[in-house]
Parts: structure tokens; C-alpha cells; sequence
């Protein structure tokens, strides 16, 4: 049984496609709704970030319900950074009371690189212990044990980032995301295609694939100084020096990285193991539509 | 040990404004190790409070003191007799059983207390224990990711971990990174598939102030009533 379109799509076996809001930086409702409208369709379901970079920003749970309202699916991120387990918990009986189904488990960026870096940060719980306490959330327990009457309804998931180090380690960091109760996993934006197939031979050799949907990464970059700001300032990229010539010497920067994210999304899902796309184009969220369409996979 | 470091002197004149007597205590252990406490830093800090008053017209009376360790009262009598204004270069658990020990002198803080670390090198000293009150690093590889881990991840690392480096500060190894070599040299890789629940974080300092009561070495009621205590 499926609590939400997303976990539908992965569940039949289908291609999904999610993609990324940033949610406001004030209560602009008008301007998230025109997004979301713009956005509308071109998407199985949508991640509101969860105050992204450690910058404050409209919370996730507004702006899901807010998405919500204009037909969206949205996928709620949460991070352990700004909150211990009874906010947690609070916070997803909340959403699932508001009708949010989807939620991304993840620790979050660290403070210090937000506009808060004097903030005193939580980690009571990482994220994989996140999922385990969410998952029994869902099965009808809170973490103290107590039953609940109406448990949320949630279809989790979980982040990984197949560039950072230690490499061999990534996948075992995976699998004990699985182990605690992620039912999909989206990925880093993927730049790197090479490090990404042995990611995913890896993710099948120890037969993962099966056990979790995952929703590998993909972004559109502007210009070659998006990509090496991506390689430089980016914790945990990998930005191969073809995709910065490529980008360099293109006449049109704009237009050539749309098609090589086209073509990335494209050879995304032709890896086994892949189950979907999620594109994360940042401030360029109007973008999304146009690359679903010339990917092939509109919803 | 306790790491600490000086405070800048400007901040420890400011809280001297309106004093009369100054003692300066350092103290040998910790802070003296660290080199922001010991006997060497409040004799400078005693010369350089002098010197500001003089120059300044303040009419301090500083005298500095170091004792063996500022946080057992055996060691403060020699500060008894002394009046007004304490520097104190111990960390702030010295400096907090000091002012409990003498009422009324005013203790201010020369050095800021910084965490439970050990020295690196010459001159850098890296925070290794959080007090969490619960220890794990048998499970990994005897490198405690709560201390050392930015986000004190207890189950591998976050997306920011490249080339060994934290993502917070390229000065800071990535602490499972160096847990993953660690279990890899001990051959217990397998500790990197089981998942740490989460924590019981009352132990820790999320449980109030922590008191340890050492039972063989605590006086029973009897004892107690012997030595005249409630």
C-alpha cells in the first residue's frame, strides 16, 4: 500500500522525478505558489529544504502544506540540526496531520556555514537514528514506546552522497539507511558519472537496489563558474574538469548546460539500480519543467 | 586534561574597573600544561595588570600566587588572608571552587575554558572527550565522534567528509574518516554495519548538572555522623 504518489511511482516500478524548492526567505506565499504553479506536473513530488545552508528560511512543513494546497506533492525535509526528537516527533505527526506523506531524513548542513553561525546546533539524533524513530512513529509507537492511536502515515527517505569520502564507506553508510527504515534515497547531484557507476555497482553488489528506490541526482549549472564553485565551495562535490571545459568553451553556457543535465538525467536512469531523478537547480527552479520534457520523463 | 586560554587583556582590564587588591592565581595543573595558566602566565599577567595601573593611574595592588591545583580546596589555604579582586587562571572549575571557598572575594576569569582535550604538537592542544557520561569508542576505534565528529554523528559520516578534512574547518581531520581507518587497522570493519541507537543523553550535561558519587570513597552514614556531617 502507498501513502503518497512518490512511493506509487517507485513502488510500480516506474521512473520518478523530484525536484527541489527552495523554500522563501520570508513569508512570500505568493511568490512559493507561483512557483509551485510553474512547477506543477513536471514532478512526481518536490523536497522543501529544511532551512538549506543553515540560512533561515520559510520552515518545511509551511511551505509543503503551502505546496500541498497548489496540488503538489511535497517531500518534507528534516533535519537533526535544529531539532531533538520530541520536536522531531512533534513535528512529523504534525506534518502527516497536515497531509504531508514523504519526509527526507537528513542531518543537515552544519550551522557555521549558514547566517547564523553563532546558533547552538541539536544532534540529539543523526540521521540515521532519525529514520529508526520515525519508522517507529509510523508502526504506531512513539521512541518512549507509548502507542498512538492515529500513527502518521510516511513513506521515508533518506540522502546520499556518493562523492565524499571515505568512498568504500558510502555504500555501508547506505545500507544501515536502509537497515533503520529509508524507503527511498535520493543522492548529491551526480557530475561525476564515472564515481557514480561504481557508487551504484557497489549499491547492487550488495543488493540494495532492491531493498530501497534510489533517486540519483541532477543538476543544471549555468556556466563553468557554477561548476567550479560547485568543485571548490561545495562540501562533498565531485566536479570532473570535462564538465568545466565543456560549460567553458560552450558559446552558449546557459543553453550547454541545460543538455548536458538533459543528457546526465538520461544516463541516470539507464544505471541499474537508478529508480528515478531528482533535480536540485538552484534559484532556477523555472528550469525544472523544460528538463523533465527533453529528459523524457515527464510524470 | 582541562584546555584552556588566556582571555585577551583587554577584556580582563575591563573587569578589573573599580578594583583595589589584585591576586592573580595560577594553578599547575591543566591550565599550566596547556600554557594559559601556570605559573609563568600569572606572573605575566600580574607584570602586565601592574603595568597598566601605573600607566593608567588605576592604583591596583596586584600580587599574583600560584597554587598546586585550584579545584581541591586542600590546595587554597594560601589564598586566605587575601581580599578584593581574584584573576584567576585555572579553569572555571578552579575558579568556581575558589569563589565557593571565599565568599567574598570577586573571582573573574583570566582564561577562557575551553574542553577536555590532549596536546597535538608544540603549542596545539585538540579537544578528544566530550563527557557525554556514557563511553562507546570501543565501537570506534577509540576515536569518540561525539567530541570530535562537528555534528557528533554516532553512525559514519555526513556528505561533507572529503579527503579526510571535516567540512567545518579544513583544520580538523574528519573524525570518522579516521574512525573508518582506525576499525580497518583493527580489523572490525564489521563495526561500521551496526547501527548505535540513539542515545540516553541523561548521563550527559543534557541531564542537569552531573554528580558523581564514588562509593568506596564516599563517607556511609556512619562515617558521617562520626565527623559531625548531615
Amino acid at each position: 500500500m502507498s501513502v503518497s504518489r512518490l512511493q506509487g511511482t517507485l513502488d510500480r516500478g516506474a521512473i520518478a522525478v523530484t525536484a527541489e524548492i527552495g523554500p522563501p526567505r520570508s513569508c512570500e506565499v505568493e511568490r512559493l505558489r507561483a512557483m509551485a504553479r510553474a512547477l506543477k506536473g513536471s514532478a512526481h513530488a518536490f523536497n522543501l529544504t529544511d532551512n538549506q545552508a543553515a540560512n533561515v528560511r520559510m520552515s518545511s512543513i509551511a511551505s509543503s502544506v503551502i505546496c500541498l494546497q497548489e496540488g503538489l506533492e511535497p517531500v518534507m525535509q528534516m533535519t537533526c540540526r535544529d531539532r531533538n526528537r520530541i520536536a522531531m516527533q512533534s513535528d512529523v505527526i504534525g506534518a502527516s496531520a497536515l497531509g504531508i506523506r514523504n519526509v527526507l531524513c537528513i542531518s543537515g548542513d552544519h550551522q557555521t556555514f549558514g547566517s547564523h553561525p553563532q546558533a547552538k546546533n541539536v544532534y540529539d539524533l543523526d540521521s540515521v537514528q532519525e529514520l529508526m524513530v520515525l519508522r517507529r512513529l509510523r508502526e504506531g509507537a512513539n521512541w518512549a514506546g507509548e502507542t498512538l492511536a492515529e500513527p502518521p502515515q510516511l513513506f521515508l527517505g533518506a540522502a546520499a552522497n556518493p562523492f565524499a569520502d571515505p568512498f568504500e564507506h558510502r555504500v555501508t553508510r547506505l545500507a544501515k539507511k536502509v537497515e533503520a527504515g529509508a524507503q527511498f534515497v535520493q543522492t548529491q547531484c551526480v557530475l561525476d558519472l564515472d564515481r557514480f557507476r561504481r557508487f551504484m555497482a557497489l549499491v547492487v553488489e550488495r543488493g540494495l537496489h532492491e531493498r530501497v528506490h534510489i533517486i540519483a541526482g541532477a543538476i543544471p549549472l549555468r556556466s563553468h563558474k557554477a561548476a567550479l564553485f560547485m568543485r571548490d565551495k561545495v562540501a562533498g562535490m565531485s566536479v570532473p574538469d570535462e564538465v568545466i571545459d565543456r560549460l567553458r568553451r560552450a558559446a552558449d553556457p546557459k543553453e550547454e548546460g541545460i543538455r548536458l543535465c538533459v543528457e546526465t538525467m538520461q544516463e541516470l536512469v539507464s544505471i541499474e539500480g537508478v529508480h528515478g531523478v531528482h533535480i536540485t537547480a538552484i534559484a532556477w527552479e523555472d528550469v525544472v519543467p523544460r528538463l523533465v520534457r527533453e529528459a523524457g520523463l515527464t510524470p | 586534561m582541562i584546555i584552556a586560554e588566556r582571555k585577551p587583556l583587554p577584556e580582563v582590564l575591563e573587569m578589573l574597573e573599580g578594583a583595589k587588591d589584585v591576586l592573580v592565581l595560577g594553578c599547575r595543573a591543566c591550565t599550566a600544561i596547556c600554557l594559559a595558566g601556570g605559573e609563568r602566565e600569572a606572573v605575566e599577567m600580574r607584570e602586565a595588570l601592574s603595568l597598566h595601573s601605573e600607566l593608567k593611574g588605576k592604583g591596583w595592588n596586584v600580587s599574583a600566587l600560584t597554587v598546586e591545583r585550584a579545584c581541591e580546596r586542600e590546595f587554597l589555604s594560601p589564598i586566605e588572608g587575601h581580599t578584593g579582586t581574584v584573576v584567576s587562571m585555572a579553569c572555571g572549575v578552579g575558579a568556581q571552587v575558589v569563589q565557593g571557598l571565599f565568599p567574598s572575594l570577586r573571582v573573574v576569569p583570566g582564561v577562557n575554558t575551553s574542553n577536555m582535550g590532549a596536546p597535538e604538537g608544540m603549542g596545539v592542544f585538540v579537544e578528544r572527550c566530550a563527557g557525554c557520561g556514557d563511553c562507546i569508542i570501543h565501537l570506534t576505534a577509540g576515536i569518540c565522534p561525539i567530541a570530535r565528529c562537528a555534528k557528533g554523528l554516532l553512525n559514519g559520516p555526513c556528505g561533507g567528509s572529503k579527503g579526510g578534512r571535516c567540512e567545518v574547518s579544513p583544520e580538523t581531520p574528519c573524525a570518522w574518516e579516521q574512525i573508518v581507518k582506525g576499525l580497518e587497522a583493527q580489523g572490525r570493519t564489521d563495526l561500521l554495519e551496526a547501527i548505535i541507537p540513539p542515545r540516553d543523553w541523561r548521563p550527559s550535561r543534557s541531564g542537569g548538572p552531573r554528580r558523581i558519587v564514588n562509593a568506596e570513597a564516599a563517607p556511609g552514614p556512619a562515617q558521617r555522623e562520626w565527623r559531625g556531617e548531615d
